[in-house]
C-alpha cells in the first residue's frame, strides 16, 4: 500500500490517509477483503503519530471504507457498498469536470462533447478493429 | 489551556512562571507548560528562541531563578537521580565521551540505569549497525547520533527528550530517530518531547506543540486545535478597496482591488459570516501548514 504524506499542504495527516486510502479502493488499488497494515507498522512506515493513523482508520470505518474483525486487524470492507460507489462517482466527477473544462477552453459547447462521448463510446466497445 | 487544569495530576511536566536570564540576555520569560502523560510534545521555534534553555531546566541543568519546574511532580534540581532515571535524553550537542568505544560506552551508561535493559540495548546497536568495537570519534556524524539515541532508549524511559534530534543529520538516521518516536509513543503511557525547527518532523509526530519565541510561550494547544483556529480565505468584493475592510482575527491581509487574502484566526463559521456580512464572496478557502502558521505568529509578535 503507497501512501505519501505531505506535512507542508496544509491537509491535515489523518485526512491524506483517508484520502487516499479511498482513492485506493476505488481505483481498485485495494480489494475488498484486503488487510491493511497495523497502526503502529503504519506509523512507523510513514512516520507519523500512531494516534493520527488511529482516527484515519476511524473515520475510514465510520464512511464504511474498511471494517474492523474481531481478530483485531482491519480489513477493506465490500467494495459493493453504496459508499464504495460514491467514492468511485466522485473520482469520475472530477476527471469529467477536467474534460469539460478543457472542451469549453477549445470553444466546444456541450452538446458536441456528449456527442464525442458516445461516438467513442462505440469505438471502445468493438476492440478488434482499428480506430 | 482549557484542560490543564484537569490534566495537572497527570501531567509529566508542570512548569510555572519560569524566568531566566543570562547576564542581561532575557532566555525565558514567564513561561508556563503543562505537559501531560502520553504522546508527543513538540516544541517549535527559532535558533536561540530558548528551546535549549527550556529543555535544559527540565533535565535539571538549570535552576529556575523565577517560577518553578515539577518533572513527575519532582523537582529536578533537588532530586536528579529520582527524575533522571526516568528520562531518556539526547541533546542537540549529542556530546559523549568520544575517547570511548561504543560497548564502553553503553557499560557506562548502564551503571546510571537501573532500568537499562541489556538486551534491548543489543537489539538496537543491530538495528543501527553499530560496530562495538569502534571509538565515537571515529564514527560518522550519524553513526555517532544513533549511539546517543541508543543510550536514551536503552532504559525504556517513561519520558524521552530530544533537543533537536534531527538537526545536521542525513534524511537515513533522521528516519531512524523519528521511527523511534513513533514506536516509543505506541507503548502505552509513554511520552516524547521533542524541539525543533523542521516544523514538518512536528507536524507529523506532534499531539501538543508549544510556539516559543524570543523566551515566551506565544501559542500551546492541541496541535488539531490550532491548525483548525487559524484560516486563509480570499474574498471577492462587489466593490474595489484601496484598504480591504478589517475582519475580527484577522492577522494579516493582502491583494488589490476586488480581491484581498486574510490569513485570520478564529472559528471558521464566524469568518464565513463576517465575509457574507461585508456581502463578498469567498473565492478561494486554503489550509495553512504549522509553517504558515508559525511565520505569521512570529512576524505578528
Amino acid at each position: 500500500m503507497q501512501i505519501h504524506i505531505h506535512a507542508q499542504d496544509g491537509v491535515p495527516i489523518y485526512l491524506q490517509v483517508v484520502q487516499q486510502i479511498k482513492y485506493l479502493v476505488a481505483s481498485g488499488r485495494l480489494q475488498a477483503g484486503e488487510e491493511l497494515p497495523s497502526i503502529r507498522v503504519l506509523a512507523e512506515q510513514l512516520l507519523v503519530n500512531p494516534n493520527t493513523i488511529a482516527r484515519a482508520y476511524r473515520e475510514l470505518e465510520a464512511a464504511g471504507v474498511v471494517e474492523k474483525r474481531r481478530t483485531a486487524g482491519t480489513f477493506i470492507a465490500d467494495s459493493g457498498s453504496p459508499l464504495a460507489r460514491k467514492e468511485r462517482l466522485k473520482l469520475l466527477n472530477d476527471r469529467v469536470d477536467q474534460l469539460l473544462v478543457e472542451a469549453t477552453q477549445m470553444g466546444f459547447e456541450l452538446d458536441d462533447v456528449l456527442k464525442l462521448i458516445q461516438q467513442r463510446g462505440l469505438v471502445l466497445r468493438q476492440p478488434k478493429r482499428e480506430e | 489551556m482549557s484542560d490543564s487544569t484537569q490534566m495537572s495530576s497527570a501531567s509529566v511536566i508542570e512548569i510555572q512562571r519560569l524566568s531566566r536570564s543570562f547576564g542581561d540576555k532575557r532566555a525565558l520569560h514567564e513561561v508556563s507548560l503543562s505537559i501531560p502523560r502520553g504522546g508527543v510534545f513538540g516544541l517549535i521555534g527559532g535558533n536561540g528562541a530558548g528551546k535549549t534553555t527550556l529543555i535544559k531546566h527540565i533535565m535539571g541543568m538549570h535552576y529556575a531563578q523565577s517560577g518553578s519546574v515539577r518533572v513527575f511532580g519532582i523537582d529536578p534540581v533537588a532530586h536528579p537521580v529520582e527524575v533522571l532515571g526516568r528520562i531518556g535524553y539526547m541533546s542537540e550537542e549529542r556530546d559523549v565521551p568520544n575517547w570511548m568505544r561504543v560497548k564502553e560506552i553503553m557499560n557506562y551508561t548502564q551503571t546510571f540505569y537501573p532500568a537499562w535493559d541489556t538486551k534491548y540495548a543489543e537489539e538496537l546497536r543491530e538495528m543501527f549497525d553499530l560496530d562495538p568495537k569502534q571509538r565515537i570519534r571515529n564514527l560518522s556524524r550519524g553513526q555517532a547520533a544513533r549511539v546517543c539515541l541508543l543510550l536514551a532508549l536503552a532504559h525504556r524511559p517513561e519520558l524521552l527528550v530530544l533537543d533537536e534530534p534531527s538537526s545536521g543529520l542525513d534524511p537515513v538516521v533522521r528516519r531512524d530517530i523519528l521511527a523511534a518516536i513513533v514506536r516509543t509513543i505506541a507503548d502505552e503511557g509513554r511520552t516524547v518531547i521533542f524541539s525543533s525547527h523542521l516544523l514538518d518532523e512536528v507536524e507529523r509526530l506532534a499531539d501538543r506543540i508549544a510556539m516559543i519565541h524570543d523566551g515566551k510561550i506565544i501559542l500551546h494547544d492541541r496541535l488539531d486545535t490550532i491548525k483548525e483556529s487559524f484560516h486563509r480565505f480570499t474574498l471577492r468584493f462587489e466593490q474595489p478597496f484601496n484598504e480591504a475592510p478589517l475582519i475580527l482575527g484577522t492577522i494579516e491581509r493582502q491583494g488589490a482591488g476586488h480581491e484581498w487574502t486574510y490569513f485570520c484566526r478564529g472559528d471558521r463559521d464566524q469568518l464565513i459570516q463576517a465575509a457574507r456580512t461585508l456581502r463578498a464572496e469567498i473565492v478561494q478557502e486554503s489550509l495553512l501548514s504549522l509553517d504558515d502558521i508559525f511565520v505569521s505568529n512570529v512576524t505578528r509578535s
